[in-house]
């Protein structure tokens, strides 16, 4: 049976790479790609609109955690069965769809993880390496689960598992609760080589520096030991 | 017992406090238990102004040489409980935001 395939995609001030990037998808045959323009000040949401994509409006920017869960709650309503996230950047590559989607769509697993570790050259810049290491370190410490690549934000999950999954946090600890949550609701995954494509723009943004580093690991304590 | 001019100010002042605090708990705006603690809090200031030897008393009773120190620690106690209050309550604000704007764009789904 085809599967219903959602492709989520959260963007915020990405009005030059989002068309590329849904047209990439269009051409790869993904018909229910859905944007979530998150608060933009640029013309992200007249592009993607244009561009084909179905697009949902954050009136004020919440975080990519945020948006991400609503592109996911607009999948479940209009009856996805397998949702997969994808960054608006152009760092993943839609060739790697169907590798990320295979697992789920034959019910080996509810979740599967992008990893761009799995690969003997991933391409990744050293500084860049170093940080996600220590990332993946601290959700092995904070959740007990070892992964190659936490901090992916390539991953497909299962209808059932997005349903249970709760994103609470707006901003980018999103990935790690992601892991939490799979941890918590014992759901089963599994880590998927992808490749990163890394570009200037992309090594700008997202969990890449120290800084937002730093801001991530607080909310993920405060969230842990003040707020459950 | 001599009283200076900042006693007379802060005796006033707490008075005046106080009296607020009434006028609130007449108009029902602050429950009898908020009202019992701005009465016990202003009855302290009032006290700790005009017998200063109190103050003495109650350092001591935890120990500590001097009251200023005690106030110091109090206070310090105080505002970290106050920033973690404020931390959650930040954070539920946040949410509910978010929730709100979510909704809002689950609403109007836009398509070419």
């Amino acid at each position: 049976m085809e599967k219903n395939v959602f492709i989520v995609i959260a963007a915020y001030n990405e009005a030059h790479s989002v068309p590329e990037v849904i047209k990439e998808l269009q051409k790869a045959n993904h018909r229910n790609i859905v944007v979530v323009d998150d608060g933009s000040r640029d013309n992200t949401f007249k592009a993607a609109l244009n561009a084909g994509a179905t697009v949902l409006r954050h009136i004020v920017n919440r975080g990519q955690g945020a948006a991400l869960k609503t592109g996911i709650d607009y999948a479940l309503r209009e009856g996805a069965d397998i949702i997969v996230t994808f960054d608006a950047d152009g760092q993943h590559r839609v060739e790697d769809i169907p590798a990320i989607i295979k697992p789920v769509a034959q019910g080996k697993v509810d979740v599967t993880f992008g990893s761009r570790f799995l690969k003997k050259d991933s391409g990744v810049p050293f500084l860049r390496k170093v940080l996600l290491k220590i990332g993946i370190l601290v959700v092995w410490l904070f959740y007990g689960v070892k992964m190659t690549d936490a901090h992916n934000g390539f991953r497909a999950l299962s209808r059932n598992a997005a349903e249970k999954i709760r994103i609470t946090s707006d901003r980018m600890a999103h990935a790690s609760e992601i892991v939490e949550e799979v941890h918590r609701l014992k759901l089963k995954y599994r880590e998927v080589p992808v490749t990163i494509r890394y570009t200037e723009a992309t090594l700008k943004k997202g969990h890449g520096s120290f800084a937002e580093g730093c801001r991530i690991l607080y909310n993920m304590i405060m969230k842990k030991f003040l707020l459950r | 017992m001599n009283i200076t001019p900042l006693q007379v100010i802060v005796v006033v002042f707490a008075l005046f406090a106080w009296s607020r605090a009434i006028l609130r708990l007449r108009d029902r705006e602050i429950s009898i238990g908020e009202f019992s603690f701005w009465t016990i809090i202003w009855a302290a200031v009032i006290t700790t102004v005009l017998l200063p030897q109190t103050a003495d008393i109650v350092s001591k009773f935890f120990g500590i040489s001097r009251p200023i120190d005690l106030a110091v620690y109090i206070s310090i106690l105080l505002l970290f409980y106050l920033v973690f209050r404020i931390y959650v309550n930040q954070e539920k604000q946040s949410q509910a935001i978010t929730k709100l704007v979510r909704e809002v764009a689950l609403k109007l789904p836009r398509h070419k």
